[in-house]
């Protein structure tokens, strides 16, 4: 029985990694929401705006590199980052401009506006191939870790390591960071204020005199910078591949769906329940009930309850439970 | 979705001309590059036109949002090996009913759960009670399940690995693929439908992934990513037509080379395979829509709330269509497995086999059968030749432009995703400009 080791090998291999996929995650999930609470349609495109977004992030750290500015230890890519979130929200206004304003003219059904957001993706999509291929980059640089695992070994003389990259540090620092800004913004601007009214009761809303399209306008800005956020950080923690962001989609929606739709507040305790359940799931415990156990004792399998394959299928399985028992989510969302 | 009657001349003289441009453009692709590609550009466009005419059944008839075409096709594909392989005997003397139990045991667990939450209601431990039963019930299952698991991928892993399908008739297999994909979307539908027709998207989408992490990962069923080779065929081989005196003198009298002969045979006897299937689905579908049954749908799907006051099971008709959609979208994932000959997991790419399906219903018509069966046709027709002519386009600019070596091969690796930027572009101009497709709904 070794309880210190086992929760340092817990924390290093369960804890840590989903505690920065969660923040990925709620950002992913933050985009989603908010253009569900304003627009009212799920977005299909909101994987490929993350693609996007980490992609003219991944340009400018290039530039940034290529003329040796550098942010000393944390990656190049924070600084670029505004950059980027720029070049982004250019896009989505104009995506906006051209394609989505019309279905609000004509007062289209909100799944009409689904099928667009798939048109939307399959371009984007495809645009992204032609600019960057499809190959695996990495585009960290600074110092990689923050606590090295023989670092802490020597330095607390436990057998089990911890390391915390720094990518993962900053995930989490940048989400706290994004996630207040926004609801200061949310909460206590007069913009924010509007945009919430907007969110909550449209006819009211107009009748009070906010401008819709100004809404809309500011919905998109945010979501922009969320895509651009979340997608950069989980290219930095693990790698930018333009395919991977197309299968997030399905965890990012199960969060905001979990959560609530239309709830921000619902998207960040999503985010961090499907991250923490695919983690736990997916993880072989094999370790960790070995230092548990009696001495001299180990469990003959892995003990991990689900191949890592099929993480999707725990965020499935956590979406049908809550679609099943509390339709609305964690935190009353929209239920149109 | 307004339903408009028009019943004049040119709409009725719309689809035979539509369909004399589509078969224009495959014979075109026969003179000019080959009849075997032209006959491929056939086969597969029947396959997507079918997959089409299942989208079209949930979406066009009764307006449910299913993107989760890829596991259904996935499931047709899977039928096909399980129905035509042979069995591997060793591999189920190792375990194969040991499997089997372990399945039964796991969907004892399940329906027990059920019938516990139903016993338990009020109770306060609820929860807790049936969390600790599925725990239980996963770890026992899992214990029968892994060794037997084991046992069976051990049996001569290079080749077989896997428990093999009943030795029966590929042609067979059509029919269960249908059946697969409609036991997959029954229990989606019993699940997500009656919800908010976001979720019923997501549910799909998810069951989807979840089918293919199965597929990729099960080795034992369909052997995941090693792949399943030399599926047998409904038609002959061509290297039997290639030995057969009948079949020799047949190429003769055409003119031809017996090879290509045989693999143009071969082609055609699948094409008419296919539009005997395609007949038969539009037909049933055509009769269907005409009939009080499809009188209702209609009804249903553009009222939902005055039907129900009619008397109308809302939820009821949905959970019917959407499964009979996706049974039709199994039957062509079993005849897409039976024309490639093998199934490879990792193909199943949700890009091309869900959102390419919505791009050909809606360009072709939603609610149109014909519409469907068209818009299929013509966007895999599409999907297939705007990789060459973008690949043409581009070497023309790196002549003008003289681009190095280098870039030259950088832009030609990029190039050919011009056809997911198109299929997008294709789609939003469409949806804006002519949002009924080619082919409206009467």
């Amino acid at each position: 029985m070794d309880l210190l080791n086992a929760l340092v090998a817990f924390t290093n291999f369960v804890i840590v990694p989903a505690t920065a996929y969660g923040a990925q995650l709620a950002l992913g999930a933050l985009g989603v929401t908010l253009i569900y609470g304003i627009l009212r349609f799920s977005n299909f495109a909101h994987g490929e705006t993350m693609a996007f977004g980490t992609m003219s992030v991944l340009g400018i750290t290039a530039l940034f590199q290529s003329w040796g500015i550098s942010f000393g230890p944390l990656p190049t890519a924070l600084l670029a980052l505004p950059f980027g979130a720029l070049i982004t929200i250019a896009l989505v206004l104009s995506t906006d401009r051209v394609v989505y304003k019309f279905y609000r003219k004509v007062k289209a059904a909100p799944v009409m506006l689904v099928i667009v957001s798939m048109g939307v993706m399959f371009m984007m999509n495809g645009f992204i191939r032609m600019i960057v291929g499809t190959d695996d980059r990495r585009f960290a640089d600074g110092a990689r870790f923050i606590i090295k695992a023989r670092e802490f070994k020597q330095a607390t003389g436990l057998n089990e390591g911890l390391a915390i990259k720094t990518t993962q540090a900053i995930t989490l620092v940048v989400a706290i960071m994004t996630v207040a800004a926004l609801f200061y913004f949310l909460n206590k601007t007069r913009t924010g204020k509007s945009m919430r009214a907007y969110s909550d009761n449209e006819d009211l809303a107009l009748l009070s005199g906010i401008n819709p399209e100004r809404v809309v306008k500011i919905t998109w800005i945010l979501v922009a910078i969320l895509a651009t956020i979340a997608g950069t950080l989980y290219g930095l923690d693990k790698s930018f591949k333009p395919f991977i962001y197309m299968q997030l989609l399905l965890p990012i929606f199960a969060a905001a769906i979990v959560g609530g739709l239309g709830s921000p507040l619902g998207a960040i305790a999503g985010g961090f329940v499907i991250a923490f359940s695919e983690i736990t799931f997916t993880y072989a415990f094999k370790k960790v009930i070995t230092y548990l156990g009696p001495d001299g004792w180990k469990p003959d399998g892995l003990v991990q309850l689900l191949s890592t394959d099929y993480k999707f299928a725990v965020s499935f399985a956590i979406l049908i439970i809550v679609l099943l028992f509390k339709p609305t989510g964690l935190f009353k969302g929209k239920s149109v | 979705m307004t339903h408009v009657v028009s019943q004049n001349e040119q709409s009725r003289m719309r689809p035979p001309k539509y369909f004399a441009c589509m078969a224009l453009l495959i014979i075109a692709v026969g003179f000019f590059e080959s009849w075997n590609s032209a006959l491929f550009i056939l086969n597969f466009g029947l396959i997507s036109a079918i997959m089409a005419l299942g989208v079209n059944l949930q979406w066009g008839y009764a307006g449910l949002f299913n993107v989760g075409v890829v596991g259904f096709v996935a499931l047709g594909g899977l039928a096909a090996v399980l129905v035509s392989k042979p069995p591997v005997p060793e591999a189920w003397g190792a375990g194969g009913l040991q499997v089997l139990g372990a399945l039964v045991f796991g969907l004892a667990v399940i329906v027990g759960a059920i019938a516990l939450w139903k016993r338990l209601s009020g109770s306060k431990y609820r929860g807790l009670i049936l969390t600790a039963f599925i725990l239980i019930g996963f770890f026992i299952y899992r214990a029968i399940f892994d060794p037997a698991v084991a046992a069976i991928e051990a049996v001569n892993p290079s080749v077989t690995g896997n428990l093999g399908g009943l030795g029966l008739p590929i042609l067979l297999a059509w029919p269960v693929g249908g059946l697969f994909a409609a036991g997959a979307a029954w229990v989606v539908a019993k699940t997500a439908l009656g919800l908010r027709s976001d979720y019923l998207a997501i549910a799909t989408l998810g069951i989807a992934e979840i089918i293919i992490a199965v597929m990729k990962n099960e080795d034992w069923l369909a052997r995941g990513v090693k792949n399943v080779i030399a599926i047998p065929r409904p038609v002959p081989y061509e290297i039997d037509l290639q030995t057969s005196p009948w079949f020799l003198s047949l190429a003769e009298r055409f003119g031809s080379d017996p090879i290509t002969a045989s693999t143009i045979f071969v082609k055609l006897c699948y094409a008419a395979l296919f539009l005997g299937v395609i007949i038969l689905l539009v037909t049933a579908m055509e009769l269907a829509l005409k009939s009080p049954w499809g009188r209702m749908m209609r009804a249903i799907r553009d009222n939902e709330v005055s039907s129900e006051a009619m008397g109308k099971d809302v939820t009821k008709r949905h959970l019917q269509i959407f499964v009979l959609g996706a049974a039709i979208c199994g039957l062509a994932g079993a005849m897409m497995t039976t024309l490639d000959g093998q199934l490879t997991p990792t193909s199943y790419q949700p890009l091309r086999f869900t959102f390419l399906i919505w791009v050909m219903v809606i360009v072709g018509g939603s609610g149109n059968n014909w519409g469907a069966v068209l818009g299929g046709m013509l966007i895999w027709f599409l999907w297939v030749q705007v990789e060459p002519m973008s690949l043409f386009a581009a070497e023309q600019i790196v002549d003008i432009f003289n681009i190095g070596p280098d870039l030259e091969a950088q832009i030609m690796k990029r190039v050919i995703y011009l056809r997911h930027f198109s299929m997008g572009l294709i789609l939003l101009l469409v949806l804006r400009f002519n949002p009924r497709g080619l082919l409206p709904e009467r």
